[in-house]
């Protein structure tokens, strides 16, 4: 059971099925968003659904660019054998 | 209870009988003892114990209030897991060295003085040193002695801070110190976040806790940060500049996952990026914020600890570390994909996993402080845990393309304790209440609201998306990163360098000048002493003879002691140069 559950999300036989299911999940999550009730919210950004999304999305591009910009042209990644 | 038991007692006492015994009675040993101090910790009632005077010093071992008792309870269960997880290591002195460590982690979680938590400070640097050096080869010997170092000069600041911080207020109670930027204040901040890992001084861990040996780094991830934002709940609540600090440490640790190859460098940096939340709820210091950090440390330290022990495992089956050797690993290691990904779920804070229920307590602090920038910047902090801990690291670990390694599932052993870790991963995700009841204050907090579960489903599924996307972009690469290690690594070669060269050219001129030019200048004179004293003798009186005699004499003894003092100090430095040197680079 476990091994198969394992296999689905490894073996790239189910590749098309894996992104069918992520793209579902993806379109249930943003539409849920919508239907959740907000009676009370901190910040004008909570009371935007699909905010959540939005705000993943840019995160997650922002932490790759900014890092491997950081990391190539920042010089922060060196060979292995720096302080060899 | 009338009696009180030290948990950290039983480990400290139960240390010295483990090389005693043989294999299957340590074994036994390794589990009873964990259990008893569960035990003692659940059934220890708040008040203050352990009280007597020592050299002038009131001691009390025994301060137990909630704050204490939610970090015991989770120390004990971590140790009980971490035992189970290394119960296969044949060598005792692991063990010893694990004990002491958790033993004194104990013991400062407890100290009612400041003189009884130095004591325990020292003993835990010490004890997980000793588990950075077990894996005995040279890089981890090397990373063990900056490890020491570190802490070594992290306790000296405590040491010193607390020295004056007892003249100053004649008092050696631990508790909050007043926030009036004295010395003792600056100096014992310093020392508790340099524990809690606060950039600039964060590197100790990233560098010696990917060495660590398997087992070792288990324990190694939950204890020394853990009581260090356990110190400052207790020292320092309400410390604004810490908002900023754990903030900017929430994004530093993701910042640097993201260029990391070894996975449990990695993993470590996450630790760095988690902790960060928790030293911004110490910052914030209301009720929820305190409630918020000591529950993310209790979350944290058993999903950490799974994170480690699953990717502890992949080491210790393939003896693989680094992610470009890895991948296609999901065929045959099933159950450690299944039981790293709880972890993973966890700590990115999935609903129904512990994480979502603690983590959200520190971001939901933030908010009803108004802080909007710490609001979003954790925010986008947890975006970053899920793509690296969730995503990237089990996809190049794992899955990716297939590296060929045909690894088995790990022993018994370490499975179940990740599958116990993994069960109290989901326990607390989903009856939030049995870890609210623990905490300092009342807790009025629901995580599970509609909106909260689809807002931080949103923001972890388009994680995910922006993953698939860039997914080329975030290939490992054969690099090591730069960080504040670099100061005192290169520093040591610039030590070196200076020992070899400006000042070893300096010796030599001085020593040439003393022999081309110091050296027979003296001679000479004392030649022409004695001549004039020879010559003089017969005309002039036996007293300026004499004279010149004994000035002759002492200018032989002079020269020659200078020269040959000089050299001894200068061969003496060289030494001490030398020494420092291999103490700090392990040779």
């Amino acid at each position: 059971m476990i091994a198969k559950i394992v296999n689905f999300f490894g073996d790239t036989a189910y590749r098309k099925r894996r992104w069918i299911l992520f793209i579902v999940v993806l379109v249930l999550v943003f539409v849920t968003d919508f239907l959740a009730p907000r009676e009370h919210v901190e910040f004008f950004w909570d009371a935007i659904p699909g905010w959540a999304a939005l705000f993943g999305f840019i995160s997650c591009v922002l932490i790759i660019v900014a890092s491997k910009f950081l990391g190539h042209q920042g010089g922060l990644m060196k060979d292995e054998d720096y302080y060899e | 209870m009338s009696e009180w038991v030290h948990p950290g007692l039983l480990f400290i006492l139960g240390a010295p009988l483990i090389p005693l015994l043989s294999w299957r009675a340590r074994q036994v040993l390794m589990i009873l003892i964990p259990t008893f101090a569960i035990i003692s910790v659940v059934d220890m009632t708040p008040g203050t114990f352990g009280v007597f005077e020592f050299a002038g010093i009131a001691i009390v071992a025994g301060q137990v209030d909630k704050l204490s008792l939610v970090f015991a309870h989770v120390l004990t269960i971590m140790s009980l897991i971490g035992m189970i997880y290394a119960l296969h290591v044949e060598r005792p002195s692991e063990h010893v060295a694990a004990f002491l460590y958790v033993g004194s982690a104990l013991g400062v979680v407890f100290a009612g003085d400041w003189f009884t938590l130095l004591v325990f400070w020292e003993i835990m640097a010490f004890s997980s040193a000793y588990l950075v050096f077990a894996s005995n080869n040279g890089p981890a010997t090397r990373a063990g002695f900056r490890y020491l170092m570190v802490h070594i000069t992290g306790g000296v600041l405590l040491l010193s801070g607390i020295v004056i911080h007892g003249l100053e207020t004649g008092s050696m109670l631990f508790g909050p110190i007043a926030e009036d930027g004295s010395l003792a204040y600056v100096l014992i901040l310093i020392s508790f976040i340099l524990n809690a890992a606060v950039p600039p001084l964060n590197a100790w861990l990233t560098d010696a806790y990917p060495e660590a040996t398997v087992t070792g780094a288990v324990f190694m991830s939950a204890f020394t940060t853990k009581t260090a934002v356990y110190v400052l709940l207790r020292a320092f609540p309400g410390t604004e500049i810490l908002i900023w600090l754990g903030t900017a440490m929430a994004i530093y640790g993701v910042i640097y996952a993201v260029l990391e190859n070894d996975c449990r460098r990695l993993l470590a940096y996450h630790i760095v990026s988690q902790v960060g939340y928790m030293v911004a709820g110490v910052g914030i210091g209301t009720e929820m914020a305190v409630n918020g950090s000591a529950s993310h440390a209790f979350a944290h330290i058993i999903y950490k600890g799974l994170l480690f022990m699953g990717a502890g495992a992949v080491i210790h089956m393939t003896g693989k570390r680094l992610l470009t050797d890895m991948g296609g690993l999901y065929r045959t290691m099933p159950w450690t994909v299944v039981l790293y990904m709880v972890g993973a779920f966890a700590i990115s804070a999935f609903p129904f996993f512990s994480g979502f229920v603690s983590k959200s307590m520190v971001v939901a602090a933030a908010g009803e402080d108004h802080l909007a920038v710490v609001a979003l910047l954790l925010t986008l902090a947890s975006s970053g845990t899920f793509l690296h801990t969730g995503l990237k690291l089990p996809y190049y670990m794992f899955f990716g393309h297939d590296s060929g390694l045909k690894a088995k599932e790990p022993p018994a052993n370490m499975l179940t304790a990740m599958g116990i870790a993994a069960v109290l991963c989901i326990a607390i995700g989903v009856f939030p209440g049995m870890l609210y009841s623990l905490l300092p204050y009342p807790v009025h907090f629901e995580p599970y609201t509609a909106a909260h579960v689809t807002g931080s489903l949103g923001i972890l599924m388009f994680t995910a998306l922006g993953f698939v996307l860039l997914l080329r972009h975030l290939d490992p690469e054969r690099t090591i990163s730069l960080d504040t290690d670099w100061f005192y690594r290169k520093g040591a070669r610039l030590f070196m360098w200076f020992a070899e060269k400006p000042a070893a050219l300096w010796e030599g001129a001085v020593s040439r000048l003393a022999d081309t030019v110091v050296l027979p200048f003296l001679h000479g004179s004392a030649r022409l002493g004695l001549k004039v004293d020879m010559n003089v003798v017969d005309a002039c009186v036996n007293g300026v003879a004499r004279t010149a005699l004994a000035w002759g004499a002492s200018l032989r003894r002079l020269q020659t002691g200078v020269v040959t003092h000089y050299a001894m100090a200068m061969v003496g430095g060289i030494l001490i140069g030398i020494t420092t040197y291999f103490v700090i680079s392990g040779g």
